[in-house]
């Protein structure tokens, strides 16, 4: 392992930088790459390149222009369209070309055309002179300098809003150099125009100057900002260059070198002290370390044997030739501590160790112990498996974890989970950055993208299988992983008819468990194939999931009728409300008509909150009945004076014709004269009469004494008798008016038999006058009638002569006590007697 | 009599278990807004909460004061007002009052709302409408089963009929579906499920839904309760229609139980205040006595109260070591048993009197007939006389849905003429009340040479109206009979008994009307569980129309106990009677069976007649 460091190139006092080579490159380039437009999307992600020749010198174009992407796949396809300027990446992997006229093209990573997009009139007038593709945390932007040298720029292409930037003033030709940066979540350009360096923000251009620039600039050339934006590097013509922060407040260093019109890159190291800038010129690659305090800079030399492009990306440069693919960055720490020559850190010596023991050597156990002394195995074991996690070369992985494992059993409480994530990582990460995948993350890339968007991006790149195996190695579960990359899949397929793909998909998925089809119609939506995702929106069991992405898609009625399938209430008046807002009074109640569910809920809702809603809905539906029972409801709950009440009853009464249904019609017409009579008794005779039911207002007249008008309004209303003389009957016993009460009694003959005069005397305990009618009762209800007045001799009497066996047990049962106890006798002999016959 | 409950009856699942889940969520939710506070209660919720959490736990948790959510302005000088509501619009109204009139007077306050069982997209509406809806914190207490005694979970939602059978508002279908997935995670699966009814099927659906979606979590488990049985109100409106004749359903017709406890007012105190009794399977007394037929419980009564004289008079002979322990040990129970047999027999002797005064005979005499279809003039005549003489305005309207659902509908004569007196009896806005019943199936008219109509209405009210022409169709080529008396045929709901039913030793479930009829509810349910399906009852589910709803899921691995086999959970949509419960513990009883019920309300006719029922405000 002597010559292990050999790559490593010391800068500075503490760091070390080396590159190492990740593929070498099978690109079929016919053109060189200096003469080509090339892109190249972070987080190792694919290539692009253009030929730029064709429009530039030779405007007849007899030569097709041939679009290339690498990597992932190669795929190429003549270049129809309109000039490029400009290539790029989105963070989803889209291709993004930016044509002359502000035209944006994007691209699949299989060079499917996905959608266009303009980048305004102003651009389309002026031409595009240049075109960046930036990344923010929102998504990628766009930024375009047109010909009227004014910038364009939008922050995220998939939710486009374009901004037009400030005037820079006094701009009369290009700027020399510019960037977009991206500050508190707002983007920004930074240009220069010779020595003048601006900022411009949405409304303003503001001069600004980098702190401490030496003097004696007369143009810069060249900017660099890092990959966080958070640095940056100006390079004048005079071969100086500046770095600090992008707010240029602050200087890291400064220095001069010999380089003229160089290609620059930041090349840092999550949380490293050290910041270095990599610049690349003809075939020479510097990296220059800035050294905080110290105003020097150390640049260590790599020589490159070929034109290159650099790629910068979150912990280091990637770099690509004609033949090479090479990554270059700082050594991590770990790495660092074990490999440094003489290095004698605990991670170290446990990698020694370990080798010594695979050659049966004691110098291994010399080696532990020295690291148990210092009571650093722990440290020893995770240094070895970090270390591990920064290796390029799958035996230097296995011989540092091999160390890692030989320590960790010499440890008694070494919890085993980073170990387990370790492997199962790097295993991941060895089998996409086959050459067949192509994909050549680091590991802390890997952890800053997330497995969830390396599983999409092999969706993309349709390397499903090797997603599947991944997300059943790493057990994910189900949800996020092999149903979601069995989801993601086929919508992409093209050229097939909504239908025969919704059921491919269908058949291919089934009821996976976790599978959501409302999550690949969403997808397919985003595709712009409505139509797919209400077909496969068929297939989602849920109904609750469909009803958001079809209010999305503005299939309102739809979604109402899913919406009312899922049960959930809630959900059918969240839908109501889009409709009610989506769809004139009109369209609203006519769906509403169709769907008994929603209208009921509607309904509800009206009744307590907008009752001319409800009005209006039932005039809709020529629903009469309920447009009667509506106003009746208002004749006492709404209206308070008598004529308003009398009006409402009045519609109500016409609502009830019109529903054909003339029972309640009348009565409604009843209760109209009965309103108007009452109020006319108020006035007349005081009291209160308003309100009562009829019943209770001939009660009221009677035990008010007026008797004539009690019998005028029972002919007038037609109260039937047997209800008349209840009701008197009742009447006149409250009163106890006993007199008129039997007068009423020989009036004529009694409707309702005279037994409830005997009940109702009883009630008032008056036995004396009970018994006055008890006498008239029929024969059939006599026995009962003499029980009431608690005549049981001669109730037994009677019900022996009917010979009645119920009557006779039912005077047996009011038999009590010694007084009865000879009428019981008397009974009980009859029974025998008539037992005998 | 007493109540012996088979030696191998399977043990009930604790379901004080649902209690302590939902005090701790309440509690969770009041320490949310920390800091004193007072709490306004909505009145419907205060007996249901005072089961859960009183109010020492209340103040253990910083409420300062308790108000109740009435229609006027609130006193409170809290800074933080914690409202714990159903979820209705007038509520959110009176939230919405209240904070616009703190706003007026310049006042901040916090302001929180703790619906219960659930919120509804409809209150935030309301609440947004009155501008009110960013000072306002909303919350869901999901406490949506209170277990009222060992057998019986209440969800306390009494609106839920009208709302469903009347208005077709299917909210609460959702919260019976949550309530049934949290038994299903509490007690473990059901591996036999059936149901009848639109709602049962609709709630049914949901609960699965549920289920998937969280699947996994009561994968595996071993099922406590082996069958749950899912019935609609509607698919039996007879029985709950009925007087209830066996003691706790006739204490709730006179006294209203309310959550599971019941106000004896002095006339069965015979003192002057009135005492709240709390009416479980922990009463002794009456435990021995609620399934009782009311003709039994006297005696019973008088034998307890001769029993316990005997206890007392033990103490006669003892010897002071004896006396000791007798103070000790049994007064202490002794005194309190007496002191609930004089409740009980309080209660009873006030029943009596009520009863006699209204012809308590006469009513039943009418309802059996009603119930037998026999003398169906005489029994309209009847009705028609109670009518006139304003005995009462709910058990009127009762009576003339009996006779119209047993009789498929009045004849229009006496349709109308019933209404028209009932009109001039009570007034004219009970003609919202007819159209009311007549919406729901209740009091219909026999179309002229369709006797169908009653339950051709109640069809087409839950389907579209284009359906509802098809159905209409179908139903005029059906036999022109009564459904209620084919299906009391087809399912021998009246017994035939030569001679005197003996009350005291019951031979079947019609013993909770006297032996004159057999819920048809608690009748269907015997027969699907005899079956273990549908199978053979395609006659009985034609006749109550609902062929297409009804519905068996069984799973097929056997992993159920046998113990478990024989728990059944009972689940009333729109309510049960005490009746009901009683005939079904009897016929646990008979075949050895445990029932457990689980209710969106405890009913009984009046409380349906009252849903039925428009009042002026």
């Amino acid at each position: 392992m002597d010559c292990y460091t050999a790559n490593w190139n010391p800068l500075g006092d503490s760091a070390f930088y080396r590159k190492y080579e990740l593929y070498s490159m099978d690109w079929d380039l016919k053109e060189e790459l200096r003469d080509c437009l090339v892109a190249a999307a972070p987080y190792g992600g694919p290539l692009v390149s253009l030929l730029r020749k064709p429009w530039r010198k030779e405007k007849a174009a007899s030569v097709t222009a041939v679009l290339e992407i690498y990597s992932a796949s190669a795929c190429l396809w003549p270049w129809k369209s309109g000039p490029v300027v400009s290539l790029g990446w989105s963070a989803e992997e889209e291709l993004l070309c930016v044509q002359e006229d502000g035209g944006v093209l994007v691209y699949g990573l299989h060079g499917d055309f996905r959608r266009h997009f303009s980048m305004g009139n102003e651009v389309l007038q002026n031409r595009v002179l240049d075109a960046r593709i930036f990344h923010t945390e929102f998504g990628s932007g766009v930024a375009i300098l047109t010909g009227a040298h004014r910038f364009t720029l939008s922050a995220n292409v998939s939710d486009l809003k374009l901004r037009r930037m400030p005037e820079v003033p006094g701009l009369q030709g290009a700027p020399t150099c510019w960037t977009a940066l991206c500050q508190d979540r707002v983007a920004h350009i930074l240009l220069a125009v010779g020595p003048d360096l601006y900022l411009l923000d949405q409304s303003a251009c503001s001069a600004v100057t980098p702190f401490g620039l030496a003097p004696g600039v007369s143009s810069f050339l060249q900017m660099a900002v890092s990959f966080t934006y958070r640095h940056l590097a100006l390079f004048t013509d005079t071969g100086y260059i500046w770095m600090g922060t992008a707010s240029l407040k602050e200087k890291l260093c400064e220095f001069n070198c010999n380089i003229r019109a160089p290609r620059s890159r930041w090349c840092s190291r999550p949380r490293s002290k050290e910041r270095a800038v990599v610049v690349a010129w003809e075939r020479r690659l510097m990296v220059g370390v800035m050294r905080p305090r110290a105003s020097s800079i150390l640049g260590g030399l790599f020589v490159l044997d070929e034109d290159s492009y650099l790629v910068p990306e979150l912990d280091g440069v990637r770099i690509f030739s004609r033949s090479t693919h090479e990554f270059l960055h700082e050594v991590p720490v770990a790495s660092e501590e074990i490999f440094k020559i003489a290095s004698m850190a605990p991670g170290a010596l446990l990698l020694e160790a370990q080798k010594e023991y695979e050659k049966e050597s004691q110098k291994a156990d010399e080696y532990l112990r020295e690291i148990q002394e210092l009571g650093q195995l722990t440290q020893a074991v995770q240094q070895c498996i970090e270390a591990a996690g920064h290796e390029h070369r799958p035996d230097m992985q296995k011989s540092l974890l091999r160390a890692a494992s030989f320590g960790k059993c010499f440890l008694d409480r070494f919890p085993p989970d980073s170990f387990v994530r370790m492997c199962q990582d790097l295993r991941v990460l060895n089998a996409i950055r086959d050459y067949h995948i192509g994909i050549p993350l680091t590991y802390s890339q890997y952890k800053q993208l997330t497995i969830q968007v390396l599983l999409d991006r092999l969706v993309l790149r349709r390397l499903y299988p090797l997603a599947i195996q991944i997300c059943e190695y790493l057990r994910l579960p189900e949800v996020q992983g092999v149903s979601r990359i069995l989801a993601h899949g086929p919508v992409q397929q093209k050229d097939v008819s909504d239908e025969d793909v919704a059921r491919a998909i269908n058949q291919k998925l089934g009821d996976t468990p976790g599978v959501s089809y409302s999550d690949i119609a969403a997808r397919a939506y985003g595709c712009g194939r409505t139509e797919l995702a209400i077909k496969l929106l068929e297939y989602e069991p849920r109904s609750g999931e469909q009803v958001p992405l079809l209010l999305k898609m503005k299939r309102s009625k739809l979604a109402l009728s899913k919406a009312i399938e899922s049960g959930d209430t809630d959900l059918v008046f969240t839908v109501l409300l889009h409709l009610k807002n989506e769809l004139n009074r009109g369209d609203f109640f006519m769906t509403l008509r169709n769907q008994p569910m929603a209208l009921s809920l509607y309904r509800q809702f009206c009744k307590h909150q907008e009752l001319e809603t409800l009005k209006d809905l039932y005039n809709q539906d020529d629903n009469h009945q309920e447009l009667g029972s509506f106003h009746i409801r208002a004749s006492y709950a709404a209206e308070e004076r008598i004529e308003g009440r009398v009006a409402a009853l009045q519609t109500a009464a016409d609502a009830f014709y019109k529903a054909k249904n003339e029972f309640a019609a009348k009565a409604t017409e009843d209760q109209m004269r009965l309103l108007r009579l009452q109020r006319r008794l108020e006035d007349e005779l005081g009291g209160r009469f308003l309100d009562l039911s009829l019943h209770d207002t001939v009660t009221t007249l009677i035990l008010g004494g007026h008797n004539k008008r009690a019998e005028q309004l029972a002919r007038d209303f037609r109260i039937p008798d047997k209800r008349l003389w209840w009701l008197k009957l009742t009447a006149l016993a409250d009163l106890e008016d006993w007199e008129e009460l039997e007068k009423f009694s020989k009036s004529k003959k009694s409707p309702i038999g005279y037994l409830p005069f005997v009940e109702i005397c009883m009630k008032q305990h008056n036995k004396y006058e009970a018994k006055k009618y008890a006498s008239r009762v029929g024969p059939e209800q006599k026995v009962k009638a003499l029980l009431l007045v608690g005549d049981v001799a001669q109730a037994a009497d009677v019900a022996i002569e009917h010979r009645n066996e119920a009557e006779l047990s039912l005077v047996l049962s009011h038999c009590t006590g010694a007084t009865d106890g000879a009428t019981a006798d008397k009974i009980q002999r009859a029974r025998a007697q008539a037992q005998k016959k | 009599m007493a109540f012996p409950h088979r030696l191998d009856a399977p043990e009930l699942p604790d379901f004080s278990m649902l209690k302590r889940l939902a005090r701790d969520q309440l509690i969770y939710l009041l320490e949310q807004l920390p800091g004193k506070k007072d709490l306004f209660i909505e009145a419907d919720l205060m007996s249901p909460l005072d089961r859960i959490a009183n109010v020492s736990i209340l103040k253990q948790h910083e409420v300062d004061k308790l108000y109740k959510v009435e229609n006027k302005p609130a006193v409170s000088s809290s800074e933080q007002l914690c409202f714990l509501v159903r979820p209705r619009i007038k509520n959110m109204r009176y939230v919405a009052s209240l904070v616009n009139a703190d706003k007026l007077a310049g006042r901040t306050r916090k302001y929180k709302v703790i619906f219960s069982p659930q919120k509804f997209h409809a209150c935030e509406m309301v609440l947004e409408e009155e501008g009110v809806y960013g000072d306002v914190s909303c919350d869901e207490w999901a406490f949506s089963l209170l277990p009222l005694d060992v057998d019986l979970l209440s969800m306390e939602l009494p609106e839920f009929f009208r709302d469903y059978f009347l208005e077709g508002d299917q909210r609460w279908i959702n919260t019976v579906a949550q309530a049934l997935h949290l038994l299903s995670t509490l007690y473990g699966p059901f591996p036999n499920c059936y149901g009848i009814g639109r709602c049962a099927k609709m709630s049914y659906e949901l609960w699965r839904t549920l289920e998937e979606e969280e699947d996994g979590e009561t994968k595996g488990r071993r099922p406590e309760i082996g069958h749950i049985f899912l019935l609609d109100r509607d698919v039996d409106f007879v029985t709950a229609l009925c007087s209830q004749v066996v003691y706790e359903g006739l204490v709730d017709d006179t006294f209203r139980i309310k959550c599971g406890s019941v106000d004896f007012g002095p006339e069965v105190t015979s003192s002057d205040r009135s005492l709240k009794v709390l009416l479980n399977a922990e009463d002794k007394v009456f435990n021995e006595i609620r399934n009782e037929h009311f003709s039994n419980v006297f005696g019973f009564l008088s034998q307890k109260a001769r029993n316990l004289q005997a206890q007392y008079d033990r103490r006669r002979g003892m010897d002071i070591k004896q006396m000791k322990n007798f103070v000790s040990q049994e007064l202490k129970g002794l005194k309190q048993e007496h002191r609930l047999l004089s409740v009980h027999i309080g209660a009873c002797e006030s029943i009596m009197k009520k009863k006699t005064k209204q012809d308590f005979q006469e009513l039943i005499k009418t309802e059996h007939a009603l119930l037998e279809g026999f003398n169906i003039r005489e029994s309209t005549s009847y009705i028609e006389e109670h009518i006139d003489r304003q005995v009462s305005p709910i058990e009127s309207l009762r009576l003339m849905c009996l006779l119209s659902i047993t009789e498929n509908g009045l004849i229009p004569k006496d349709y109308r003429s019933l209404k028209t007196q009932y009109l001039q009896s009570y007034g004219p806005e009970h003609l919202l009340t007819f159209s009311n019943l007549r919406r729901a199936g209740l009091l219909t008219e026999q179309a002229p040479g369709d006797t169908l109509t009653a339950m051709e209405s109640k069809v087409s009210k839950l389907v579209t109206d284009k359906a509802a022409g098809k159905i209409t169709d179908a139903f005029s080529s059906l036999a022109k009979r009564s459904n209620f008396r084919a299906i009391s045929k087809k399912l021998n709901l009246i017994p035939r008994v030569d001679g005197e039913y003996d009350l005291k030793v019951p031979r079947d479930m019609a013993y909770v009307f006297s032996g004159a009829y057999v819920p048809l509810s608690c009748r269907v349910i015997e027969q699907v569980l005899e079956r273990r399906s549908w199978q053979g009852l395609d006659e009985v589910l034609r006749l109550l129309n609902c062929s297409e709803l009804a519905f068996t899921d069984m799973t097929k691995e056997d992993k159920a106990s046998s113990e478990s086999l024989r728990l059944i959970l009972v689940v009333f949509l729109g309510g049960c009677t005490f009746s009901e419960i009683s005939a079904l513990r009897f016929l646990g009883r008979e075949k050895g069976y445990r029932f457990i019920f689980l209710t969106t309300a405890v009913t009984n006719s009046a409380r349906l007649m009252e849903a039925m029922s428009e009042v002026k405000a």
